[in-house]
């Protein structure tokens, strides 16, 4: 659906040339929805408005279901516009405006006539839960529906793709939760695809399918959220799930356990496995749990627990060894 | 002090109209030519829709130009293009040219620093639906910047009243003309204080009337 190609892009300030995005490839499925996280300045959001070219794109190329936006002239690439839709974390609409005129100006720019606006943004309105707000200004309204008028401007040219710039970081954890599950419904109702770009990590892990994980305009880690969150593999990107999956031990706590300490994350279906009461059963070792918490990640659990082994130390070696076997993941984290 | 208002009744009648043609006049014309000279000095500024960094140059050395020049002089600078105009360099209507020439880059001004009010987002959500430069023009930013427009024509409207005092130079008219002329040269201060307050009275009522719209169409 999205095709992105050796994107790079440089922004000239009086300091010298700063790079938003150094060489990016990168391909987004149609339906899917796909999550960009990194911290401020990574390049996720110049990467994020390079595909809609509300940003243009120093080298590189983009190409939007099947067309590659450089190559449009202004008038084509308005036209390409109005299928990609955007929300934006602080929504931006138009205060002058009433919710009704919000929407049916995304309708006026794609040339809709008057009747059409009006049946189409009832259609709108119902579809995100604001019908009773219709002739109401932007100033009324909670950061929660002002998104929601966003989502219904973005939705109105009927897009293929929706990107969402930071849609969520200005919401409450409840309100998140509730435009998170729109845009769910969105993605599974109209097989929209969506790109988000967020630093929160819940947003990611409650509705993405994939996720790239940037940092200084280069893509460090990509794929399934499932995946990524059971076995990152750089730095960053634990950094960014122990937002979400913390399991860092009090100090005291470490220096008090006189055992072997283990790191086990237990993947789909091992998850509902009794792994642990075997290993105690087959072992000479006792287990302490110190840490622990089942994730469902899309319905799929990832358990994750942090257990202290006592007992002799090659029974323990031998233990550590059969969870490592039943659970494919095992980390030491600290040996008596 | 009552007869000599009363004697003055004809002439400040006249004044009165004269000063209002004046200025609705010149302020016509800073509505027709000053918008959309302010609205192209945002948009073809750096990161907009219709960037153009030349017409940019060109247009905002040119309003700066214009302004640096002290109205009085602006004023008989003007009188061969007044003639050509007006066909005629005496009066209130050849008074409104160099009025207006005044009040084009004043407002033009007034309506860009409104325009950059503006949330550059709220722009770029319209750019990102596909909206042309018009529609966006015409839809988002002069409704957007339509209450910081409306204080910026009271305060236009109060400069040319200020202003148009001084076309009695050119034979104008107007209240603050007879005020100059009556009161000032001839130390009539029955002439003097009543212009003044019909003056005063005119201004307070021009921002009263102005704030009162400007809130009513503030939506924010």
């Amino acid at each position: 659906m999205i095709r992105v190609e050796h994107l790079k892009k440089e922004y000239t300030t009086k300091k010298g040339t700063v790079i938003g995005v150094n060489d990016v490839s990168l391909t987004i499925e149609r339906g899917e929805i796909f999550g960009i996280v990194g911290y401020s300045g990574a390049g996720k959001s110049s990467l994020l408005r390079c595909l809609n070219l509300l940003e243009k794109p120093t080298s590189g190329n983009v190409q939007v279901d099947g067309t590659n936006l450089g190559n449009l002239k202004e008038k084509e690439l308005r036209e390409a516009r109005q299928k990609i839709g955007m929300i934006f974390q602080h929504f931006y609409l138009v205060s002058s405006k009433t919710v009704f005129d919000n929407i049916a100006f995304a309708l006026k720019a794609a040339g809709k006539t008057k009747k059409e606006m009006e049946s189409k943004v009832t259609e709108l309105l119902e579809l995100v839960g604001l019908s009773d707000k219709r002739d109401v200004f932007p100033s009324q309204l909670s950061g929660g529906q002002k998104q929601r008028v966003g989502i219904a401007r973005a939705l109105a040219n009927d897009p293929k793709v929706l990107l969402c710039d930071e849609a969520t970081s200005a919401l409450d954890p409840s309100t998140t939760k509730s435009i998170l599950s729109l845009l769910k419904k969105i993605n599974l109702d109209l097989g929209l695809t969506i790109v988000l770009i967020t630093h929160e990590m819940e947003v990611v892990k409650d509705i993405c399918d994939r996720i790239a994980v940037m940092e200084n305009g280069r893509i460090v880690e990509i794929g399934r959220v499932y995946d990524v969150f059971s076995k990152p593999t750089q730095e960053l990107t634990r950094s960014f799930i122990n937002s979400v999956l913390d399991f860092d031990l009090p100090e005291h706590i470490l220096k008090k356990s006189t055992g072997t300490i283990v790191k086990i994350t237990f993947q789909g279906s091992v998850a509902e496995e009794s792994v642990v009461s075997d290993m105690i059963q087959k072992f000479k070792v006792k287990g302490n749990i110190l840490h622990g918490k089942i994730e469902y990640i899309q319905g799929t659990p990832l358990g994750i627990f942090v257990m202290e082994l006592k007992g002799e130390s090659t029974e323990i070696a031998m233990a550590a060894e059969y969870l490592r076997n039943r659970t494919q993941n095992l980390e030491v984290i600290q040996n008596d | 002090m009552i007869d000599s208002l009363f004697n003055l009744l004809p002439d400040l009648n006249k004044a009165f109209y004269e000063t209002i043609y004046m200025v609705l006049i010149s302020l016509a014309i800073a509505i027709i030519v000053g918008l959309p000279l302010g609205v192209l000095l945002f948009v073809t500024d750096k990161d907009l829709f219709l960037e153009n960094r030349p017409l940019k140059s060109i247009l905002g050395f040119t309003v700066n130009m214009i302004r640096s020049i002290p109205f009085i002089i602006l004023l008989v600078a003007l009188l061969p293009l007044t003639n050509l105009i007006t066909g005629s360099t005496i009066g209130p209507t050849a008074a409104s040219v160099s009025l207006s020439v005044a009040a084009i880059p004043f407002f033009s001004r007034i309506v860009e620093t409104s325009l950059r009010e503006i949330n550059k987002g709220i722009i770029e959500a319209a750019v990102a639906v596909g909206a042309t430069p018009w529609m966006i023009i015409k839809d988002i930013l002069i409704p957007e910047a339509r209450p910081g427009i409306i204080q910026g024509l009271t305060l236009t409207t109060i400069s040319l009243v200020g202003y148009s005092a001084m076309a009695g130079i050119i034979g104008g008219g107007g209240i603050g003309d007879l005020a100059i002329r009556f009161g000032y040269y001839r130390y009539d201060n029955t002439v003097m204080v009543t212009t003044v307050v019909i003056l005063i009275c005119l201004v307070q009522l021009i921002q009263f009337a102005g704030d009162k719209i400007a809130r009513i169409t503030d939506k924010r």
